[in-house]
């Protein structure tokens, strides 16, 4: 019964090396499971993982023993990391419970901030709306309809001062979703904690600022890839000298697990955009081992458990790989891939929504087991409306649970040695290296995206996973099976005086202010970017001034054009 | 037999278009393949769409569905701005599907507006795509 040969399947994965079984798994096979099987057929010819990665019936120390599993595995808080980054984990620290929250103006979310940390919340985490993403003001035209629907309308600093009121930047980390308008979003937050008297070279927090992502996956883009990544890695130079304690970008799977991805694909595509960073910013000349400690990942959690465990584990694995043989850091602290996982919202339906408190506890659990270092759990309404207060309680509450009264914080890395773990987090990692060499291969990130290649690979795992639904080859409870008449539930509504309230608000700070001295600082920023200057101190003086969010992008917009993306379909 | 002696004198087509701001274009275009797949002509508008752009694009093309994916909550503006611009245009027979996130009491008043169907999340493809020809398949 040993599989001597790899084999390629369905979804394009390879999986298994040589693998001989001991002779007591030999005398095994014939003595007590031949029988069995003669009796009674398994349920399913094929086992697959949520991400159709084929499962075999039983792991045996025939899976894992290949290879140099002493090094592979190690010991926490020692490379290749694959045990945790740290040599305790959570006994001495638990993980930081971070929910993504925003809605309506910053007054909405400022107040479910304060509500949050009331109720034993560590950090924040802000959600902003699709006009803010885009790098529009809430009064542009394109932001009709959107404003403080997905997320909190930031369109100057007067909006972020609001929104962090009474909230301490100097003790509170916090997390900012934001991409390609992440500097001039940064820059407000940096003049608020200024403002409150906050150290910069203390403060903490985690900006996203992943555009590969965008054009991978969430399509929340404005500028072409290459001003794009300048100014990732101005931030990335800005943040080496003046913020080291924060992560100045958040390399990011979840979207592109969400867009329907296989976990391989996220794991891969994820760990190649980070090398991508990397390498852009060792060209411009920044030292590897100076601005990689400020380097943050987040992975998603979604339904297979053992799957989302081996993705996070392979993670480290590949990222101390990456950094000592691919780029020769020399610094431990660059070594250590640290993360924040979020439970899989596409994972959660709209049906029997209750049905999501236990996905949810179960996705949080891996992630947990996985050794993350922030953690979201969604909320049981996530696939109608953005969460209502009871429905955010209670995700927080499922983290609280895990924390306290599971016991799975108690030793470090529980599942380490079990052979399937092993085994497979092996099978991950070395599935999620081809990825990468073939990226490699095409020359990098930023050229696959150019030829839709993780584009395709994503489109073409997502379609396969909605057949298999369609089918019931995948049986998703409440949706394709066990069916039931319901009633709906109540949700949290946005109305549209958010976006009458913030249009008023922006028509009183562009009276108020001074225009000939916005115009002068955006003038600077212009020029700056036709040149090569870092655009960091450029874009905060005009945050200082209350020039908006889409003033400064449309500046940059003048100087840097705008991105159309090739549709895959 | 009858619904294959209508898809071979000409095929559906549909465009699929995603308004508004909002990039998880996930099931936009699943369901354009879906579509593709079952024999129709489809034709995908790509990302951040006006209803302007949406309503012209359709009549260029002649289309007999428009499939509008929605997910960010800005449906209650966008799709009336679309069917406003379809009446103007003198296109009421072409039958508007949406969906994505949609609240259940925004149903009513979205159908009231013109829209043949409003599809929730885990609705199937074969659901969509029989509706399609239940609904384009003249009545004998």
């Amino acid at each position: 019964m040993s599989e001597l040969s790899d084999r390629k399947t369905k979804s394009g994965t390879t999986v298994a090396n040589a693998r001989t079984a001991s002779p007591a798994e030999k005398a095994w096979e014939k003595n007590t499971l031949a029988p069995t099987l003669a009796k009674s057929a398994e349920r399913q010819k094929e086992f697959t993982t949520t991400s159709s990665y084929p499962i075999r019936r039983l792991y045996t120390e025939a899976d894992f023993s290949g290879g140099d599993s002493a090094r592979d595995l190690s010991f926490p808080g020692e490379p290749p990391y694959t045990r945790g980054i740290h040599p305790t984990m959570y006994r001495t620290r638990l993980w930081t419970m971070r929910q993504f929250a925003g809605f309506g103006t910053a007054e909405d979310t400022n107040q479910r901030f304060r509500y949050l940390l009331a109720h034993g919340q560590t950090g924040l985490s802000t959600a902003f709306d699709l006009p803010t993403l885009m790098g529009y003001d809430s009064d542009h035209a394109l932001a009709e309809g959107e404003v403080g629907k997905c997320g909190v309308a930031i369109s100057s600093l007067a909006d972020m001062e609001v929104l962090f009121e009474q909230i301490p930047l100097a003790d509170v980390t916090t997390s900012m979703t934001i991409n390609s308008p992440a500097a001039v979003i940064w820059a407000m937050y940096l003049a608020v904690a200024e403002k409150q008297g906050a150290d910069w070279k203390t403060i903490s927090g985690t900006l996203q600022n992943d555009i590969l992502k965008e054009y991978i996956a969430q399509k929340e883009y404005i500028y072409p890839p290459e001003p794009s990544m300048r100014l990732v890695i101005d931030t990335f130079e800005f943040g080496m000298k003046h913020t080291p304690k924060f992560n100045v970008i958040s390399i990011s799977g979840y979207h592109i697990r969400e867009a329907g991805s296989t976990a391989i694909q996220e794991l891969a595509f994820t760990l190649r955009d980070g090398m991508e960073y990397v390498e852009w910013a060792m060209r411009r000349g920044l030292p590897v081992d100076e601005f990689t400690p400020q380097l943050s990942f987040f992975f998603n959690a979604h339904n297979d458990f053992f799957e989302e465990i081996a993705k996070y584990r392979a993670a480290r694995r590949i990222w101390y790989k990456a950094m000592t043989e691919r780029y020769k850091s020399t610094n431990p602290r660059s070594w250590a891939l640290r993360f924040h996982t979020q439970t899989a919202g596409c994972s959660l339906t709209a049906q029997q929504p209750m049905n999501n408190v236990v996905r949810t506890a179960i996705q949080a659990l891996a992630g947990v087991m996985g050794g993350t270092q922030s953690l979201h759990t969604n909320s049981l309404d996530e696939a109608w409306a953005l969460p209502t207060e009871f429905a955010a309680t209670v995700a927080l509450r499922t983290q609280q649970i895990i924390a306290h009264e599971t016991g799975v914080t108690h030793t470090v890395d529980p599942l380490g040695g079990s052979y399937f773990v092993e085994a497979l987090t092996n099978e991950v990692e070395q599935n999620a290296w081809e990825y990468i060499r073939r990226i490699d291969a095409m020359g990098g990130m930023v050229a696959a995206i150019e030829k839709s290649y993780p584009q395709r690979e994503i489109a073409e795992a997502s379609y396969r996973y909605q057949m298999a639904v369609d089918k019931k080859e995948k049986i998703i409870v409440g949706v394709n099976e066990y069916v039931t008449a319901e009633k709906p539930i109540e949700i949290l509504q946005i109305d549209e005086t958010v976006a009458h309230r913030q249009a008023a608000r922006l028509t009183k700070l562009r009276a108020e202010r001074s225009s000939a001295e916005v115009e002068r600082r955006l003038q600077a920023l212009r020029k700056a970017a036709e040149g090569k200057e870092n655009l960091m101190p450029f874009i905060y003086d005009a945050v200082k001034v209350y020039a908006t969010l889409g003033e400064i992008c449309e500046a940059m917009r003048t100087v840097f054009g705008a991105y159309e993306e090739v549709s895959v379909t | 037999m009858a619904k294959e002696e209508h898809m071979s004198e000409k095929k559906i087509r549909v465009l699929i278009a995603k308004p508004g701001l909002d990039g998880h274009d996930r099931g936009a275009k699943i369901i354009a393949r879906a579509l593709r797949d079952a024999g129709m002509e489809v034709i995908y508008t790509g990302l951040r769409q006006t209803p302007e752009m949406i309503a012209s694009a359709a009549a260029q093309e002649d289309v007999d569905v428009i499939g509008i994916s929605i997910l960010s909550g800005a449906h209650n503006t966008l799709c009336p701005q679309l069917m406003k611009l379809l009446h103007e245009k003198g296109m009421e027979d072409v039958t508007v599907l949406v969906g994505g996130i949609i609240p259940e009491a925004d149903i009513p008043v979205l159908k009231k507006s013109g829209i043949a169907e409003i599809f929730l999340p885990g609705t199937s493809t074969q659901e969509i795509i029989e509706f399609i020809h239940k609904r384009l398949t003249p009545a004998h």
